[in-house]
């Protein structure tokens, strides 16, 4: 940082004074870490940083954080942020959610938060399960999931939160690992550099109600055949050898080995974050093996906070009214003597 | 009738009610309104209330199609629109069939002939033409063919038939104007301005107006016309305002005088809409209308934008009010400033959407989880929607918390004559902002007078903390489980509220201070409430109104003013609300109710029908 007027932190002036009460082992404390680390990166003021929750394991996120912070009731977050941001543009608003609070009781602000654009980071922890409620399917539970209130199987399809969100209108989805620290601070600083709504959807295991949901793809045996990290402007290249990779077949994707069946590397897709059409960003989204993790889509666009800052500031250089006594004594009024 | 004095034959009324009823698509709306306002310019006091279908665009000629504006002029000040119709100008025959009840016999009725076909006697539901039963006789009647004579005297012009027949609206205008010895001036000016581009409609609707005059005053349609004096109003500059733009401007007026800008998150419903259409045009005044995707997003981004420092409003009706309740309750447990105004409807559920009733007042008061007291106050008059939304906006701020701010859909869309107040002349608004702490920022340290707490808002450098919906330590604002402590908060935010009866004004009684009959009210009813009151006490009975603004919490002498009347009743709009609460508060008194849901307001008379009634068994 080259401006000296800039304050500078570390991820302790980020940490509220109260005892963090997750379980043990909850991927949570390591975004509350990722988090804390990233935001010294964002060269913003710690109290331009607001952060809101709905209701939920991942809802208690405000209190953990030493900024500002809201933690709202149950689905409400994405409006919370709305509000916050609408009237105050210089803010940096952060929702943190979860897969009950965003996508059942708070679908329908999720939503709406993303078809409108505005200007905040959404982290939406994504577990499979209601974890406060203590063991209840959610709406990206698997079918079936058996929990405590499907005891015979899970039998309602689950929303893939990047389908969701891009069929929204999604301007910037990504996907990590909750453990994956690293990546977590790399896509907060994106998230944040970015203009409009980011959804960054977390893997989140839950070590009490659903263990191992993600096993698959973060056991360190799997993981680095299991996942696909994308960069944008680089090729779609994976696995422990670095010779796996994705092309489109068709209208699919497939994945090939670099070197086998005639296959080099200039055959495999080079991601483009950029592109507006949304059909290959869905594609990633919805793929199962490997997962996509990483910055998926990061479309620059318009935001309504920006839109409405903006026509407020001209149309109040543009007014003939300086008081509201103005327009209260224009129009038709009468004098009575 | 002779003509060589116009002025000596004129009748001199006091006060008069008139109704125009048409098919939607007839302007009787603006027909209307052009009356009320050249009235208005004339000095008369005034009181009007549109009634409108809830379709937007019924069947042509149907009963429920029909769409209404009664406006009541007079020269003393009138306080309703009016109970009993002096002149009903119907468009058609189920505009004559829905609203002939409303006119005592004597009184007049204009109907255009022309719109009485066989077809639309049919779709009225009569059986035959009622112009030639004898139902018609105990009025008196003028038969004009309204529609023919607009299309001749407008024929040269160039206009298209559908556009010529929609100035027969001005025709009949016309005629009224006449009647009441009104000038054409103002009408004339407002078409002008108003079809700047399109001249041939200018040309149409100021030769249908100057056509219905004359033809009125050709035939002598009645044996004089009538003519209403001027009201002894107080001097100063006026307006028309309904209750709905009233209710904006109080808002904005208050964003002025805070210093704070005006946020709202709103979501479209009847009654309340209109409110968030005027703050949408003023953008220019820092003013944010934000419509969301439901009313919960309406609620919840303004307690965001309340938690940024704005001065928060949501606008809602009755359904809205049910789906905000959790939203409220999280604003009362974080101890932000939040106005919600409710422009209430009948009800339960969808109920009747474009008609009035009082019957939120529960849910206002207690339609929320858990202990969760707020604030309720309640405008009066279309006019005074001004105030109430103003000090709903200052009681939020300085007291931290939330407002609840009852209109109906009478006085919101009900318009009257408001004498213009400026910012300068509103009281002080003290918002509680904080820039710096000493020490550790406590958010839940609270004003020994008040009990509110500070507001820091995001931005403000060392002032960093959280707020939400579990239950905090107070001082600290930190989460707290703790028995003690929650049955502490919880007598703190009750406290909170009920000492904010420190800071308004006593109940005051209109009529006698003590004596007979005390009648109660409450919010919208005031207007019948007072004039039935003011004529019998005019008349030497005993009897008061104390009229509440202020429900939670009461004022200070409402057991006192209770105590000087020999009995009490309590007059609502719905089954009995305040009466409850009035029986709770201070059971020591007896009380006496009357209550009607009909979707209308009280009447003069069946006021003083059920007053006279308990004045008389003393």
């Amino acid at each position: 940082m080259t401006d000296t007027n800039k304050p500078v932190y570390t991820f302790k002036d980020f940490a509220s004074d109260q005892e963090v009460r997750w379980c043990p082992g909850c991927d949570d404390y390591v975004v509350l870490r990722s988090i804390q680390k990233a935001l010294p990166l964002m060269n913003r003021k710690k109290e331009d940083f607001v952060f809101v929750s709905g209701i939920g394991c991942s809802s208690r996120f405000p209190y953990y954080m030493d900024t500002y912070g809201i933690h709202g009731i149950h689905g409400r977050a994405a409006a919370l942020a709305t509000g916050i941001k609408l009237a105050n543009q210089d803010l940096s608003v952060w929702i943190a959610t979860g897969d009950g609070d965003a996508l059942a009781i708070g679908g329908n602000h999720f939503i709406h938060l993303i078809r409108r654009n505005i200007d905040v980071n959404m982290v939406l922890f994504n577990n499979e399960i209601y974890g406060l409620t203590k063991g209840q399917f959610s709406p990206t539970s698997l079918i079936g999931q058996k929990t405590k209130s499907s005891p015979y199987g899970n039998i309602q399809p689950p929303f893939h939160p990047g389908e969701l969100a891009i069929g929204s209108g999604s301007k910037f989805f990504a996907r990590v690992a909750g453990g994956d620290t690293k990546l977590q601070q790399n896509i907060f600083v994106e998230a944040e550099k970015f203009e409009g709504a980011a959804i960054i959807e977390v893997l989140q295991n839950c070590v009490i109600f659903n263990d191992g949901a993600y096993d698959k793809y973060t056991d360190k045996a799997v993981k680095m055949d299991a996942q696909l990290r994308v960069e944008h402007g680089k090729p779609m290249i994976f696995g422990k050898e670095g010779n796996k990779g994705l092309i489109l077949d068709g209208l699919k994707l497939k994945v090939v080995t670099i070197g086998e069946d005639g296959v080099t590397e200039d055959d495999i897709l080079v991601h483009d974050a950029l592109d507006p059409d949304p059909t290959l960003h869905l594609m990633l989204a919805r793929l199962e093996m490997p997962l996509v993790v990483g910055v998926i889509r990061a479309v620059p666009g318009k935001t309504v906070d920006e839109l409405c800052n903006m026509r407020l500031k001209e149309s109040r250089a543009n007014s003939p009214f300086k008081s509201v006594n103005d327009l209260f004594a224009s129009g038709e009024t009468y004098e009575v003597k | 009738m002779t003509t060589e004095n116009n002025q000596l034959e004129k009748q001199s009324l006091k006060n008069v009610v008139i109704r125009f009823v048409g098919d939607s698509g007839d302007g009787m709306q603006l027909t209307g309104t052009q009356f009320s306002a050249t009235s208005a310019l004339l000095g008369n006091d005034i009181a009007t209330f549109p009634n409108y279908p809830s379709e937007i665009r019924a069947p042509q000629g149907t009963v429920y199609g029909v769409s209404g504006f009664q406006v009541h002029i007079g020269e003393n000040s009138v306080y309703t629109p009016g109970d009993d119709v002096d002149v009903l100008v119907a468009m058609n025959p189920a505009a004559l069939k829905t609203n002939i009840s409303s006119v005592p016999p004597g009184k007049t009725i204009i109907v255009d002939t022309d719109s009485f076909t066989k077809k639309n006697i049919a779709k009225a539901g009569y059986e035959e033409n009622p112009l030639l039963t004898n139902q018609i006789d105990p009025y008196v009647v003028i038969e004009a063919p309204i529609t023919s004579l607009t299309l001749e005297a407008i024929k040269d012009i160039g206009l298209d038939k559908s556009s010529a027949d929609r100035s027969k609206n001005m025709f009949a205008l016309g005629m009224v104007y006449w009647m009441f010895s009104r000038p054409l001036d103002h009408t004339i000016e407002f078409f002008k301005k108003k079809f700047k581009k399109k001249p041939l409609v200018i040309e149409a609707n100021i030769r249908a107006l100057k056509a219905g005059y004359n033809y009125a005053q050709t035939l002598e349609l009645m044996p004089s016309p009538f003519v209403v004096l001027p009201a002894k109003m107080e001097p100063g500059t006026y307006r028309i305002i309904n209750g709905n733009t009233a209710t904006a401007w109080g808002l904005m007026a208050a964003m002025e005088k805070s210093g704070l800008e005006l946020y709202l998150g709103s979501y479209p419903i009847t009654p309340a809409s209109d409110i968030l259409h005027e703050l949408a045009k003023h953008l220019h005044f820092g003013v944010k209308a934000f419509q969301a995707e439901d009313e919960i997003a309406g609620v919840v981004s303004t307690i965001g934008a309340s938690f940024a420092g704005e001065l928060a409003v949501t606008t809602t009706s009755g359904p809205g009010l049910a789906l905000k309740g959790e939203a409220i309750g999280l604003a009362i447990m974080m101890e932000m400033p939040m106005v919600i105004v409710n422009v209430q409807r009948g009800g339960p559920s969808t109920g009747l959407p474009t008609k009035t009733e009082q019957s939120d007042l529960l849910q206002a008061m207690y339609g929320r989880n858990g202990e969760s007291p707020a604030i309720v106050i309640a405008a009066s008059t279309p006019e005074n929607c001004f105030d109430y939304a103003f000090i709903a906006s200052k009681l939020a701020v300085e007291h931290m918390t939330p407002v609840i701010l009852l209109t109906d859909g009478y006085i919101a869309n009900g318009s009257a004559p408001w004498k213009i107040k400026t910012v300068e002349e509103m009281p002080e608004i003290k918002a509680r902002l904080v820039t710096e702490s000493e020490g550790k920022y406590e958010p839940y340290k609270r004003d020994r007078e008040t009990l509110a707490r500070t507001w820091a808002i995001p931005g403000t450098p060392g002032l960093e903390h959280r707020v939400g919906g579990l239950e905090k330590q107070d001082i600290t604002g930190n989460v707290s489980m703790d028995p003690e402590n929650h049955q502490h908060m919880t007598k703190i935010r009750q406290e909170k509220v009920d000492r904010v009866a420190n800071y308004i004004p006593e109940l005051e009684v209109e009529g006698a201070q003590e004596g007979d009959l005390l009648v109660v009210g409450w919010g919208g009813t005031f207007g019948s409430l007072f004039t039935a009151t003011n004529s019998m006490f005019e008349n030497g009975e005993k009897i008061g109104l104390a009229h509440f603004n202020y429900i939670n919490p009461l004022p200070k002498n409402t057991k006192e003013v209770f105590s000087r009347f020999k009995k009490i009743i309590v007059c609502e709009l719905n089954m009995g609300q305040l009466h409850m609460i009035l029986k709770s508060k201070f059971p020591e008194f007896d009380y006496y109710k009357h209550n009607k849901v009909q979707g209308l307001p009280f009447s003069v008379v069946e006021l003083m029908n059920k007053f006279q009634q308990l004045l008389d068994n003393k």
